[in-house]
This record gives C-alpha cells, sequence and structure tokens, in this order.
C-alpha cells in the first residue's frame, strides 16, 4: 500500500481568531481552556500583514472570529484591509456588540457576509446559556441590521441536550432574522464542551428527532434558509473529515499568531505551532512540523492505515483522538472502527440519562 | 425562484464571480462556499446582469458555439436553477 505525503494544497479558508475576549461565557466555547491574554494580541499592522500574506498565497475567504471580533476597536479598518486585498469576509459574531453606527462601518468597509450565533429560541433560556443576560434580545436587533444593510447572515445554533426541544423554534426563528443560511451544529466535545459533556451530551432519542426536523424543514425551506447540519461524533458511525483535513484546505490563526489546523489544536500537549511573528505564511504552510505531523495519510496506524475510507475521512478529528485515546494518532473514537467506539456510544447515552444541568461557564476574567 | 427563459438572473448581492489566479479557475464566493464553476458555467454566470433574458443568453451561447439551441437552453437553465435554489441569484 502506497501511503505518500499529500500534495501541499494552498488554504482556501483562513479564519482569524483576532481576540478571545467575549462577553459571553458559552460553555461550549471553541477557544482553548487557556485563552490568550488581550496584551498578546496581534497589533493592527500585523494582522494586515497576514491578510496580505493569505491574499497572495491564494486563500480566498477570511473568516473574523474570536473570542468576540468586535471587541477588537479596528475591526473595521482590518474588514476594510481584507475587502482591498481581495479576500472575501465574514464576520463570526455573538453581535451583542454590534450597533447600528459600527454596522453602518462594517458595510461600507466592504464587509460580505455576517454569521451570528444563537443560544435558542427564547432569551431567558439562551442567556441562561451564553452566560449574558439582555443577550438573545441584543441578537435578534442586531440581525436586523445586518439585513436592513442588505448583507446575507448566517444564523449559527450549537445544539445540545439544554436546547434540542427548541430545534424546531430556532428553525423559524433563523426565518423570521431573514437567514439566508442556518448552522444546525451540535457540540463537538473538546476544551471547554468537553468539561461540560455530561451537561450537554444528547440522548439519542434527542439527536434522532433533530435530524427529522432537519430532514423536513430542508425540504421545506429549499431557496429560501440553507441548513447545514453537524451530527455529535459520539453518535456517529463514521469519523467527520476534520477541518477538510488537517493542514489541508484551511488554516486558524490563534489571537497572539500561531498558524493552526484547527480550534483546539493546541490542546495537544507536546506540538509546537509556528508563529505569523517569527516566519512567513507560506513558509510556516509548508515546513511546520506541526503542520506536516498529521496531513495526508502516511501517519495513519490502523485501523487507519489499511481503511478503505482513509482517503475519506483522513482519520476524523486528531484532537479528539487525543481526548478520548490520550494519542493524537489513534483513530477517531467517532469511527466504527475504533477501539473506544462502542465505549464512548455507552459514555454518551450514560451521561445523557443522567441529565445532570450544571454548566461551567467560560471566563474570561483574571487572563487579561 | 423558478427560471424559465423569460428571467433576467443576475447573482445576489455578495455572492461574487472571481478569476482564482492562483489556481487559475474562477470561483463563485458565498458564504462558507466556494464553488468551481467550468469556464463555460463561469461565462454564463458572467452574462447574468440582470438586464439579459436567458433566452438572451442562450441565443448568444447557440450562436458562439453553433451548437443545438434546445440542448443549450436546458444546460443554462438547469445550472442557473441550481443556483437559484441555493439563494445566490436575485
Amino acid at each position: 500500500m502506497n501511503h505518500v505525503a499529500a500534495k501541499l494544497e494552498i488554504p482556501l479558508a483562513a479564519m482569524g481568531e483576532m481576540t478571545h475576549r467575549c462577553p459571553l461565557q458559552c460553555p461550549y466555547c471553541s477557544n482553548p481552556v487557556n485563552l490568550a491574554k488581550a496584551s498578546d494580541e496581534l497589533s493592527t499592522e500585523e494582522w494586515k500583514r497576514v491578510l496580505d500574506e493569505l491574499a497572495g498565497l491564494g486563500v480566498l475567504q477570511f473568516h473574523f472570529s474570536g473570542g468576540e471580533p468586535l471587541a477588537r476597536r479596528d475591526i473595521v479598518e482590518l474588514v476594510g484591509h481584507a475587502t482591498k486585498v481581495g479576500l472575501y469576509s465574514n464576520l463570526i459574531t455573538s453581535a451583542v456588540l454590534l450597533d447600528e453606527v459600527k454596522m453602518t462601518a462594517l458595510a461600507e468597509a466592504g464587509l460580505n457576509h455576517v454569521q451570528i450565533s444563537i443560544q435558542g429560541a427564547e432569551a431567558a433560556s439562551a442567556d441562561r446559556i451564553a452566560g449574558y443576560k439582555g443577550g438573545h434580545e441584543k441578537k435578534l436587533a442586531a440581525a436586523k441590521l445586518v439585513r436592513d444593510s442588505g448583507i446575507p447572515l448566517t444564523v449559527n445554533a450549537v445544539m445540545h441536550r439544554q436546547n434540542l426541544d427548541q430545534l424546531s423554534d430556532i428553525v423559524e426563528l433563523a426565518v423570521a432574522m431573514d437567514a439566508s443560511r442556518l448552522e444546525v451544529a451540535h457540540v463537538q466535545y473538546y476544551g471547554w464542551a468537553l468539561k461540560n459533556r455530561a451537561a450537554l451530551i444528547p440522548t439519542p432519542e434527542q439527536l434522532d428527532a433533530a435530524t427529522r426536523i432537519v430532514d423536513t424543514a430542508r425540504i421545506r425551506l429549499k431557496g429560501k434558509l440553507l441548513i447545514d447540519y453537524v451530527i455529535p461524533d459520539y453518535y456517529a458511525e463514521t469519523p467527520k473529515k476534520c477541518m477538510g483535513g488537517w493542514a489541508q484546505s484551511f488554516l486558524i490563526l490563534s489571537p497572539a499568531g500561531k498558524v493552526l489546523p484547527c480550534h483546539a489544536a493546541e490542546s495537544l500537549t507536546g506540538l509546537s505551532f509556528d508563529s505569523v511573528r517569527d516566519r512567513s505564511i507560506a513558509d510556516i504552510w509548508r515546513d511546520s512540523p506541526a503542520l506536516n505531523l498529521y496531513r495526508g495519510t502516511s501517519w495513519m496506524a490502523e485501523p487507519c492505515r489499511s481503511c478503505e475510507f482513509r482517503e475519506i475521512d483522513l482519520g476524523g478529528c486528531r484532537c479528539q483522538a487525543f481526548a478520548l485515546a490520550g494519542d493524537a494518532a489513534a483513530t477517531d473514537p467517532a469511527c466504527g472502527r475504533s477501539p473506544l467506539h462502542r465505549e464512548i456510544f455507552s459514555l454518551a447515552v450514560a451521561e445523557a440519562s443522567e441529565d445532570r444541568r450544571t454548566l461551567v461557564y467560560r471566563k474570561y476574567a483574571g487572563q487579561s | 425562484m423558478s427560471l424559465s427563459e423569460l428571467s433576467r438572473p443576475k447573482l445576489a448581492p455578495h455572492i461574487v464571480l472571481k478569476r482564482d489566479e492562483a489556481r487559475s479557475r474562477w470561483v463563485i464566493l458565498a458564504p462558507e462556499r466556494v464553488l468551481v464553476p467550468d469556464e463555460t458555467a463561469a461565462e454564463i454566470v458572467a452574462m447574468t446582469d440582470g438586464v439579459a433574458t436567458v433566452a438572451e443568453i442562450v441565443d448568444r451561447l447557440a450562436e458562439k458555439y453553433k451548437a443545438p439551441r434546445d440542448e443549450i437552453a436546458g444546460d443554462v437553465i438547469e445550472m442557473l436553477q441550481d443556483l437559484a435554489d441555493q439563494g445566490y441569484l436575485a
């Protein structure tokens, strides 16, 4: 069997975690548990150079994310710079800091798309999950500002045991918010979410009901609302092609400028990621030992190595393998062929049936 | 949106047809999506300006490629309807 290193692709898209500061405290935040300090964040000029380099490399889309990207005072300037260098720009925001003045400025700066997260279909439970009183109402007002400015809107709804019974209402809410796209994304359990797994993992019955709701809504809303659906790995039979493959088509920049293959990669102990402060992104993308480590299929052990699907899913998620199997080079336990698969499925079912509700909130306090 | 030869389609605001120089191809950029139309599809999309009807686009292509009009009409409508179904046409 021939396991050659993957051909080096030019990344299609990049995401900047512009800051880890955020007014919300969602207990499944995709940021690492060790949040970056404000004083470590890249400066305006450094982010501009990053955008220049990405455009030069052939990256097509740039996602301004966080933390809360609007917590950075230079966000309008940076969106304008992305437009100037020809990057298609997306703002991924909680929207609680989005007011009319800022929205107008962002639209004038050429912003192409806004994605607003919601935590539920109604204020009381959504605000509880976000740990931010009044947040839900602010999001609805912000969504209207986005649509009034003519920019297309995606609503991102992160789903878990404590809000899955609201899914039908969430679909209706996305329609009412005039979104063109809805992401129904079940929580994936890394970092903060792993700490909260017992409080968030759905029951298999909830998952089946959610899948049926999405299937029906997709047919009914065809041409009006595009629905992307991500199921939780613990209940999958085949692993997802995480990030389209490790360092294949997507890269993430941490607030301090580390070039990462995914949000959670810094949770893999023993790996060292290069910074845009030290080397060009082109060099890092090509030569970084950490990015090359799990590229393609040559790193695989059995059962991945001889698996006929190895090019399809590229072994699933390295961070999940590390978190659950203790080895980032193991088969993702989401895969039915992983020796751990039955175990994590049973664990999920058991935790879901216990139905603990207490949340560990993602707190920024003390980090800056 | 259901397209016919009388429609005057154009790309929705914020959907961008762009030459991807690094990869020598055309791309259509949309929220969280990069579509890769072939040269002909890109040519058709470039002709959708909200003024030209589908019928006019088909006429121009039939003339240019000396191909049967019916065949081209079917292909053009199918391709544009697919874009419309994804919400990419205004």
